[in-house]
């Protein structure tokens, strides 16, 4: 019961890690990704990606600028243009 | 035949000469290293970029409403180079070659009756192509105050050449670059940018229909300039990996020479300082004798 979460900039690699859910700030909305997501694609706006390890925990989390998030059969890519932190 | 002071300050002169040639070799060794764990790096990026845009482009045909990226002016008469070149010298032939190939290529299309012109980034090359092309050079991006380039300036060539196309100064845009083989090859690249040209798309149909938010052609037309820059910034990585291990090749020929050079130098003197000695000797003998 975990969420495959890979965040790429041109740079590096930042994170690739299981995860309980990711809150992605999309450019029509707000959406929040679990594991069995349906396949999607949506640009993201300039925000915080919330990343939430545990199903009660705390959310991390990450901004981004210039983004893009594609939910496919392995998990959730966030390619982002700048990442702070 | 040179006097025994005249070799001995060569071979000094040749000796300090190996002395920067191996500093340089040894710097361009340790940056290389450093190049390509960046190439390495940016590497999953561009690929996830373009299977995304494969596959989205799969499912957008052009027309004439497409984003002007991606379908052309609907011309194809001024072309546009640009020409990736390095900052610095000591690299061999690095920077020639690059500039060979575009001005190769700029041949091509004249012949063929385009019009041809520069966009240069870097220092080098620029006296070359403006030898040959007094008049084709359009703009040139300065790289000389960042020590290496990264996404940033990528970022901002994009934003010039998309500017710069938009205004309708050019319908095509090729890149030039050196791809990065090895430390003993690097590879002459040119690439065509401007419009884009759609990747392959991956025939990974999973049969799940993908969601698009907001609609694909959205989605696409700001994709198009992120994938442009990214392909800019890959190229200014691969130069810079390129520029390094061509410096290291050419500077370790030159220590090579340097040694063997400083060997030639040194039999010669010793030869002409036993020459002089045995003059001296001689000398000496047949003034003992005639007493």
């Amino acid at each position: 019961m975990a969420l495959h979460f890979e965040l790429v900039t041109p740079a590096r690699l930042v994170r690739s890690e299981d995860v309980h859910m990711v809150v992605v700030p999309g450019a029509e909305g707000e959406f929040g990704v679990l594991e069995g997501h349906a396949p999607f694609m949506s640009t993201v706006r300039d925000g915080a990606i919330k990343v939430y390890r545990t199903e009660n925990g705390q959310p991390e989390e990450i901004q981004v600028q210039g983004g893009f998030a594609e939910v496919g059969a392995n998990g959730l890519t966030v390619l982002a243009e700048h990442v702070e932190g | 035949m040179a006097s025994l002071k005249e070799l001995k300050g060569r071979i000094n002169s040749v000796k300090s000469t190996q002395k920067i040639t191996k500093a340089k070799q040894m710097v361009a060794a340790a940056k290389l290293r450093r190049a390509q764990a960046n190439a390495e790096a940016a590497r999953p990026y561009a690929a996830r970029l373009a299977e995304v845009m494969g596959s989205i482009a799969s499912k957008v045909v052009v027309s004439e409403n497409s984003p002007k990226l991606l379908a052309g002016t609907g011309k194809d008469q001024v072309h546009l180079l640009v020409v990736a070149n390095s900052d610095k010298g000591l690299c061999g032939a690095f920077n020639s070659n690059i500039v060979k190939a575009a001005i190769l290529a700029a041949k091509d299309l004249q012949a063929q009756g385009k019009t041809v012109l520069f966009y240069l980034v870097g220092r080098k090359g620029r006296a070359v192509i403006r030898r040959n092309y007094p008049n084709a050079i359009l703009a040139s991006f300065d790289t000389t105050d960042v020590r290496e380039p990264g996404f940033a300036e990528a970022e901002k060539i994009a934003a010039e050449l998309v500017s710069l196309y938009e205004a309708g100064k050019f319908d095509v845009a090729h890149l030039f670059y050196a791809k990065f083989k090895s430390a003993l090859a690097q590879d002459p690249t040119q690439l065509q940018i401007i419009p884009v040209p759609a990747p392959k798309a991956v025939a990974a149909d999973t049969g799940a229909v993908v969601e698009y938010e907001p609609e694909e052609e959205a989605i696409l037309a700001e994709l198009l300039p992120r994938y442009l820059r990214t392909q800019l910034f890959g190229a200014l990585l691969e130069n810079q990996a390129s520029e390094q291990g061509a410096s290291m090749t050419a500077m370790d020929n030159a220590t090579r020479n340097a040694g063997e050079l400083i060997n030639k130098l040194t039999i010669q003197y010793n030869r002409s300082r036993q020459a002089a000695i045995t003059t001296e000797l001689i000398e000496i003998i047949a003034g003992a004798e005639a007493l």
